[in-house]
């Protein structure tokens, strides 16, 4: 598998990276209220990769976001990030929660929101200093968001949310950006324009992306692989090795397809009964 | 009829009884409180805290009669029941409906109790209603001096913990994955709201207590989004509506409440409808994303 990814142009499994991975679970499972969420998690994100996080409801994909941020500790085995074992407040990761934007009402301007990022958890009254202000500014740019950075959370549509959400997630320079449904309840063009936003991050900064999603589709353009949480155990592989008829169907619990156009793209889509192939024997 | 409505009257010698050693408490006591429960408005709302915050002011009714059943200072009964309260129902999940409900239980508790506290101090009715509706005008010295050490505690918190309140206020997920100390801001926040209101209630009394802790924010809220300005408009709203809500108080000679809040709450309105029309046609909320630029 030395599948050129199409957005970097560069080949995924490349050894000249000397940093760290960016995540490694080695024999980890994880509780939550005395009931074991997922186990035997024994894998290696490289740094630089940019990973789809898939699964059913509540196989317990943000929970692994939660262990890698040290929110939640492992019940058991090892687990490394960028590098040092996870810890509350790293502040290489960028985090974006689920529902993120849902949460926030008219109370907070976009420009506040992603200064918080940076300057959030700081004691005392000390003002933002033009170099924090100029870094603001900069991550704002990099999402597309200066237009409407003076304006209220609330007055936002949701694409437009989300870009400030991402923007909040990179101003402190992370090197891991961990993003929790950042394409839910996104329209089709809203979902690739944030696909495509964050191909340009992890190009500009090699930044190393994790994206929990329900539907792989849209970020098949950027991803380079995939956690998969299938059967109570995390599994990881490229995303040529988990975009696979069989493999998919039996992760949705549904019938799904897998359809390869000229261009090497990947898609799924839902598979009929087929009487010819025996879809569902 | 006509006797309930010859109390209401201009006091031609309104300016010198303004300037009476009461008046001058009262002033200096509404000013305290106005700046202490303008600053905590921003966090109530956006930490979703507005009925905590009535709660927190039933809460200490059974302080006041309590106090009063013992003989002890009634600002005191009200501070031990309004912080004790508070981190009773801080303690109590972040989840805004198990909140509501633990609040909500507390509340009628603690009204239970003040009645009970209030027919065995066989407390006459104006105590009571002094608890229920706030009597400025009754602010002594020694209650100012309480008084200034709260906002005092309240403004030099705040100014410690104001960022990162702020991001677990308005960014709860975000702040706790970045190391902000997101359960204990928000214990520390619910006893600076116990100490203000504690105060309030002395000002404007337990059932009209959110006219001063977040009416005034509202209204800023609906001119600005910056928190900053937000606590300083707030403050502002809060003194005007105390310095006001006196003045008209004493030119007719009926107790301050109902001026203070309903300054307040006029403001409110006012605001709610000029910012109400300009926002419809200037900033309405962008429902379709415009195609963004590559």
């Amino acid at each position: 598998m030395t599948r050129q990814d199409p957005v970097t142009q560069r080949d995924p499994a490349r050894s000249t990276d000397e940093r760290p991975p960016a995540l490694v679970l080695e024999g980890v499972s994880v509780a939550r209220g005395g009931r074991t969420v997922w186990s035997q998690g024994t894998f290696t994100v490289r740094a630089g990769a940019v990973v789809g996080v898939i699964g059913p409801n509540g196989a317990g994909k943000t929970t692994m976001f939660q262990v890698a941020l040290g929110l939640l500790p492992a019940a058991s085995g090892r687990i490394e990030v960028l590098g040092a074992a996870p810890r509350r407040g790293n502040r290489r990761i960028g985090y974006v929660p689920q529902n993120y934007t849902a949460a926030l009402g008219e109370a907070i301007r976009c420009r506040d929101l992603v200064t918080l990022g940076l300057t959030g958890g700081r004691f005392g009254l000390r003002r933002t200093s033009p170099a924090e202000r100029a870094r603001v500014d900069d991550a704002l740019r990099r999402v597309g968001a200066v237009e409407y950075a003076e304006r209220r959370m609330s007055e936002l549509s949701g694409g437009q949310q989300q870009r400030v959400a991402i923007a909040q997630a990179i101003v402190d320079d992370a090197d891991l950006l961990l993003l929790d449904e950042p394409l839910a309840n996104l329209d089709l063009r809203n979902q690739q324009e944030i696909v495509r936003l964050l191909g340009d991050l992890h190009r500009d900064r090699d930044v190393t992306i994790m994206v929990v999603a329900h539907d792989l589709n849209p970020l098949l353009p950027v991803l380079t692989d995939a956690v998969y949480l299938l059967d109570g155990h995390p599994h990881h592989g490229e995303i040529g090795e988990v975009v696979q008829e069989e493999l998919l169907t039996h992760l949705y619990g549904t019938p799904v397809g897998v359809v390869r156009t000229a261009q090497g793209d990947l898609f799924t889509r839902a598979a009929w009964p087929d009487p010819h192939r025996g879809a569902f024997e | 009829m006509t006797a309930a409505l010859a109390a209401v009257e201009f006091q031609s010698n309104w300016f010198q009884v303004l300037q009476s050693p009461f008046l001058r408490n009262a002033l200096i006591g509404g000013s305290l409180v106005a700046i202490a429960a303008g600053l905590l408005g921003y966090f109530v709302i956006t930490r979703q805290n507005a009925f905590a915050a009535h709660a927190l002011a039933h809460i200490g009714f059974p302080g006041a009669t309590g106090a009063l059943l013992i003989g002890a200072p009634v600002t005191l009964g009200l501070a031990v029941f309004c912080v004790g309260g508070g981190l009773l129902i801080g303690l109590f999940g972040r989840k805004v409906a198990d909140r509501e409900m633990a609040t909500g239980t507390i509340l009628a508790l603690a009204t239970a109790l003040g009645v009970l506290f209030a027919s065995l101090a066989s407390a006459n009715a104006s105590t009571t209603t002094s608890v229920l509706f706030g009597n400025l005008l009754a602010v002594t010295t020694d209650q100012l001096m309480i008084f200034g050490a709260f906002t005092a505690a309240v403004v030099l918190t705040l100014a410690v913990l104001a960022r990162p309140l702020v991001f677990a206020s308005v960014d709860p997920a975000v702040a706790e994955a970045r190391g902000v100390p997101v359960r204990a801001l928000g214990l520390a926040f619910v006893v600076l709201l116990a100490l203000t209101i504690t105060m309030a209630v002395q000002v404007v009394g337990t059932l009209l207590l959110f006219a001063l802790v977040v009416t005034p924010a509202a209204t800023a809220l609906r001119l600005t989004a910056r928190p900053a300005r937000v606590a300083a408009f707030a403050v502002g709203l809060a003194l005007g509506s105390v310095w006001g809500g006196l003045v008209l108080s004493t030119m007719v000679n009926l107790p301050p409440s109902f001026f203070i809040v309903g300054l307040a709450v006029l403001a409110w309105g006012t605001v709610l409808a000029i910012a109400g029309r300009g926002s419809r046609r200037g900033a309405a909320p962008a429902l379709v994303d415009p195609p963004h630029p590559h």
